[in-house]
């Protein structure tokens, strides 16, 4: 009877402890973990500067009261930022067929900038045709890089090629500086909507 | 004291010193830090006498119930990405795995051989799962390994599992002849 009852008992506790560390086991992955996470809670974000392709320092969240979608590249990448970037230029001509660019910014942001100096984020505005005003392209102060990674959740590992390893996503950033969405950089449908709701009527 | 506190809390040191170098390869912290671990806790399992007078652990269901828990929360690569990059999962890690292997043990030692023979064959089949699944996945599961990284582990699992089939396969030839009348 004792074995039946601490059999019935452990079932149950290992079940709500998977339960709970799952998030309803809908979490497998830390990827997933956090893109719920930002739907669900919106943590805030400490703000954070970057020094743009034109020279320029752009602070986040903005101040004019626009939305922020914001994703991490390194100039250098030769595969997922440069796809990144084609789908970022894609982005804001949707939201522009959408009305909504003049409510939003779109900002890259380099997790290498010691690499990434101006000319070389201009370089890659450049090429995928980013005009500085809807989209720009950014680096933040190298001190400050580890902390804005951590806020975002974006983990960036040496690729043992010399590159750069790291997960890809667009992070919508609210007017009042809080993470409200994580998004595939293609996932247009998603972006649109939670951007549309994040500003309201 | 329990003879067996000195080798584990050195096993546990060992893979708290060498813990930085251990989490960096998915090879060695999924299948030689984890396993060494729970190793680790196997040798705290008081002698046999005493856990024979487990009422909560006859038949072996309850302890094998809570590993099987432990267990499945190490296999979540959210778990794994935790533990390499959160403090607090990390000291998760090392009181739990210890926690697990002694429950196993348990678990080995109070379970009916109906039970023991089900737990091999699940541990063998998922060893194939998580083999396919990490040599499979176009995406990388764990954001703190590389691609290559999980395709190395998916292998390795693949090894284990055929390692631990055939290891359990050789027990059935060791089987002793059945006695005549018990086939009457």
């Amino acid at each position: 009877m004792h074995a039946l009852v601490a059999s019935l008992l452990s079932l149950v506790a290992g079940v709500v402890l998977l339960w709970s560390h799952t998030d309803g086991f809908q979490a497998l992955t830390a990827e997933r973990a956090r893109r719920l996470e930002a739907a669900r809670s919106t943590p805030p974000v400490a703000p954070f500067t970057v020094e743009t392709m034109d020279g320029t320092v752009l602070r986040v969240p903005r101040v004019n009261g626009r939305v922020a979608l914001v994703e991490f590249i390194y100039t250098r990448c030769p595969t997922l930022c440069q796809s990144a970037g084609a789908d970022m230029k894609r982005l804001g001509a949707q939201l522009e067929v959408e009305d909504l660019a003049d409510r939003v910014s779109l900002l890259s942001v380099s997790f290498d900038p010691t690499h990434d100096d101006v000319p070389r984020l201009a370089d890659y505005g450049r090429r995928h045709r980013a005009d500085g005003a809807l989209w720009t392209v950014g680096r933040p102060q190298p001190a400050a890089l580890a902390g804005l990674l951590s806020d975002f959740g974006v983990t960036v590992i040496p690729d043992g090629y010399g590159g750069l390893a790291h997960n890809v996503a667009v992070h919508l950033v609210t007017a009042d500086g809080r993470l409200a969405g994580i998004f595939d950089p293609d996932d247009f449908g998603a972006i649109v909507s939670a951007t549309r709701r994040t500003l309201g009527p | 004291m329990n003879p067996g506190i000195p080798a584990a809390s050195l096993i546990v040191l060992a893979c708290a010193a060498g813990n930085r170098w251990l989490v960096a390869d998915p090879v060695l912290h999924v299948l030689l830090q984890l396993p060494l671990l729970g190793a680790s806790g196997c040798l705290l399992v008081p002698q046999q006498r005493v856990v024979a007078g487990w009422r909560w652990a006859a038949g072996g269901v309850a302890p094998l119930s809570l590993a099987l828990t432990g267990v499945a929360f190490w296999m979540l690569p959210r778990s794994i990405d935790g533990a390499v990059n959160n403090g607090m999962m990390s000291l998760v890690k090392f009181v739990s795995l210890p926690v697990i292997g002694a429950l196993i043990t348990v678990c080995w030692r109070r379970g009916h051989a109906l039970l023991l023979a089900f737990v091999k064959a699940q541990v063998v089949s998922m060893a194939g799962f998580m083999a396919f699944l990490f040599t499979h996945s176009p995406v990388r599961l764990c954001n703190s390994y590389l691609i290559d990284d999980q395709w190395r582990l998916g292998v390795a699992f693949l090894w284990l599992g055929v390692a631990l089939a055939g290891y359990w396969a050789l027990g059935l030839f060791r089987v002793p002849a059945p006695i005549q009348s018990e086939l009457h």
